[in-house]
């Protein structure tokens, strides 16, 4: 069985069409790109799957595994392995990252009737992994990304990726705003998750991050719906030939 | 600081009826501005009246102190309780919200005394010297009273009876106001804390008053307190004021002098009427902060008027409300700026939950020769439901012309995005909103110095969130 499976989605958001009959799947452990000019509907799917308010799906289904989400809240979805990298995280004032991470990840735990992770282990997993992505200790005791740069604030993300160790990740333009040297990190980060019991859709704008994060399978996104699927090189054509066809061919 | 307005204001600036949600009613004009001939008392204002007359002979102080009260009582006889159209309690009508007055305390029993001895939990965890008070007046055996080199302390009904002179030089003088509560305060004033610090005396501990009141009987205490800090003196100063279905009235006079430091911090958790009424003047080069923290409040009227009287003071007065039910806070502030090159912070911030009001208003008056002074004032509401109510009236009088102040007020929901954001991560609505709640109040709490204190408050914060009904 397929890990995620939409199915003919369609999308309102305030009564506008978004997406138009969307159909992909996502094997297990498996990198998917999704590419796409602006206004195709990338980052509207990036919400759906999370389970964002005000996006009102008029037909078609998600599964994941096999059972459909559309009907859970956004914690639920979280702690049946579904995580989203937001393109703009947002600052949550008062809240230091570290108590941040742990009600997050002991949330999840308990919904899925597991045991919370002792103090110790928790502080060495992200111990680790900040180390690996080059986050300052002070910076887990600032609030959550309150001063935080573009490039710290992604790295927060790929963080709590780390610590949640979801089943399906979804970055939303975790390149944009983001310079070689912080996209590389990020990479990094992203690729040491990359394992068979884990997938990834990876949704970006331009193939320069592909570059870092080499994806099995390429979907190209015009108009609300998957419109070309291919192999990697899929995404070095675009750069090439520009989203020009696909909008042309969706109109 | 975000909805902060910044700029140089070298003109009269005034706001009214800033609130907090877009419902019409609160600004319109309350018309005449003719002076009210009253002749019809309410039953709360002659039963005041009543106490007073029969009160008088017995209540301490001698010629002076008398004339002091019987001025002070003129003026409430005039102008009754303040109601809605003082503008400066517009948004808590006294003499609607007082059915009646209850009779004033008598000495407290064995029974007052044992609820007076448990209050007080909140700070257990800080070492400090405590004085107890049981329906407004000191219990010797529950306070500690021990000497300490710099230090002097008693009660305010010893120190009247005594004609003691620091309270004759400086109870009703320390900030002039006709408030008309801190009238009924002064002609009505049993007993209360005074406390000395001498020159350059910095206490190890802070002092906490504790004021319990209210037993079986509903009973009303008018409480006076005065604090005289002298030069370079230290103090952390903690009030903290719980109790049943009383009225109470408690006035402090804070008197900071030249380089000291003061921190004061007041808790409110009761269950009756409290008006506090802060009077503090500041002298130059000192540091004064204050705290107010209101959580399971009933009723409550904190107004403070601080006077900025030296130069070079640095100030910030912050506070937090915890509202709920049908709560009812307000925070009425008036910070007179009246030396140049100081600088305040007024912050305050409220969470309201049910039926409940919390009210704001913030007036900073800077003085013609207070050049320089740097004031910002900053009030902030989070509504945790459809019916709760946040009324934000902040003024800005200013006389001079090389000054900066500012002010902003926000009222608003928590952050959906915020929620979506901790519920994407796999934590549940209630608990993601919990601690957006937790957040935001504990950002006004770490402004305190004194981590006991902070802790303390904190904890109790939390266990009002984990009682929130839902």
């Amino acid at each position: 069985m397929s890990l995620l499976e939409v199915k003919n989605l369609h999308v309102e958001v305030e009564d506008k069409k978004i997406l138009n009959g969307l159909t992909l799947t996502i094997e297990n452990g498996q990198v998917a790109a999704i590419m796409g000019p602006n206004g195709s509907g990338k980052s509207t799917l990036a919400y759906v799957l999370a389970g964002k308010d005000n996006y009102t799906v008029t037909e078609g289904e998600v599964k994941l595994d096999g059972e459909s989400i559309l009907g859970l809240a956004p914690d639920e979805r979280a702690a049946k392995g579904l995580f989203l990298a937001f393109q703009y995280p947002v600052e949550v004032p008062g809240v230091a990252t570290m108590t941040f991470l742990r009600t997050a990840l002991n949330a999840q735990r308990k919904h899925r009737g597991e045991s919370e992770l002792s103090t110790p282990e928790f502080i060495k997993l992200v111990r680790e992994t900040s180390g690996k992505l080059g986050i300052d200790q002070e910076m887990l005791r600032r609030s959550v990304n309150v001063g935080f740069s573009g490039g710290e604030k992604k790295r927060n993300e790929i963080l709590q990726m780390a610590v949640l160790q979801p089943r399906l990740a979804v970055l939303d333009e975790t390149d944009s705003g983001l310079d070689i040297d912080a996209l590389k990190i990020v990479a990094d980060g992203v690729n040491r998750l990359r394992s068979p019991e884990r997938s990834m859709v990876v949704i970006t704008h331009y193939q320069r991050l592909l570059n870092y994060i080499v994806p099995d399978v390429v979907h190209v996104m015009a108009k609300g719906r998957v419109v070309k699927t291919g192999g990697k090189e899929l995404a070095l054509e675009l750069e090439a030939s520009g989203y020009a066809q696909f909008t042309d061919e969706a109109a | 600081m975000p909805g902060l307005v910044p700029g140089i204001h070298a003109f009269l600036f005034r706001r009214q009826g800033v609130d907090g949600r877009d419902k019409p009613g609160h600004d319109k004009s309350e018309g005449s501005l003719m002076v009210e001939v009253r002749t019809i008392k309410t039953p709360a204002e002659q039963a005041l009246s009543a106490a007073y007359e029969s009160a008088r002979g017995k209540l301490p102080g001698g010629k002076a102190v008398a004339a002091l009260r019987e001025d002070a009582f003129r003026r409430f006889d005039a102008q009754g309780l303040p109601h809605r159209r003082v503008e400066e309690w517009k948004y808590t009508d006294l003499r609607a919200l007082m059915r009646d007055a209850v009779p004033l305390a008598p000495p407290p029993d064995a029974a007052a005394k044992q609820a007076a001895k448990d209050a007080g939990r909140l700070f257990s965890a800080i070492h400090a010297r405590r004085l107890v008070f049981a329906d407004g007046a000191l219990v010797p055996e529950l306070s500690d009273l021990t000497p300490e080199p710099g230090l002097t302390l008693g009660s305010l009904a010893a120190a009247l009876a005594n004609g003691d002179a620091l309270v004759a030089a400086h109870v009703g003088k320390t900030v002039e106001t006709d408030d008309v509560a801190v009238a009924l305060n002064t002609s009505l004033m049993g007993d209360g804390a005074v406390i000395h610090l001498a020159a350059g005396t910095a206490l190890k501990r802070p002092i906490e008053l504790v004021f319990a009141s209210g037993g079986d009987k509903p009973s009303s205490a008018f409480i006076r307190s005065l604090v005289v800090v002298e030069k370079g003196a230290k103090l952390i100063l903690i009030e903290s004021h719980e109790g049943g279905a009383s009225q109470v009235n408690a006035a402090l006079e804070l008197i900071v002098g030249d380089g000291a430091t003061v921190d004061y911090i007041k808790t409110t958790q009761t269950h009756g009427l409290h008006v506090g009424s802060l009077l503090a003047a500041i002298g130059a080069y000192a540091a004064f902060n204050s705290f107010a923290f209101n959580a399971d409040a009933a009723l409550v009227r904190n107004q403070m008027f601080v006077r900025f009287a030296g130069e070079g003071t640095k100030a910030g007065i912050r506070g937090v409300s915890l509202a709920r039910g049908k709560d009812h806070i307000d925070t009425t502030l008036l910070i007179d700026h009246a030396a140049g090159h100081c600088e305040s912070r007024e912050q305050f911030r409220s969470v309201l939950d049910g039926e409940s009001r919390g009210i704001f208003q913030g007036k900073i008056v800077v003085r013609p020769h207070a050049q320089k002074t740097d004031a910002k004032m900053m009030t902030r509401a989070l509504l945790l439901s459809e019916e709760a109510e946040a009324d934000n009236k902040p003024e800005l009088e200013i006389f001079a012309d090389d000054v900066v102040c500012g002010h902003g007020a926000t009222t608003a929901a928590p952050s959906e995005e915020l929620k979506f954001y901790l519920m994407s991560r796999g934590i549940p609505e209630a608990e993601a909103e919990a601690l957006l709640v937790q957040a935001f109040v504990g950002e006004a709490i770490e402004e305190i110095a004194h981590e006991g204190i902070r802790e303390a408050l904190m904890f109790a914060a939390l266990k009002w969130l984990g009682t929130r009904g839902r």
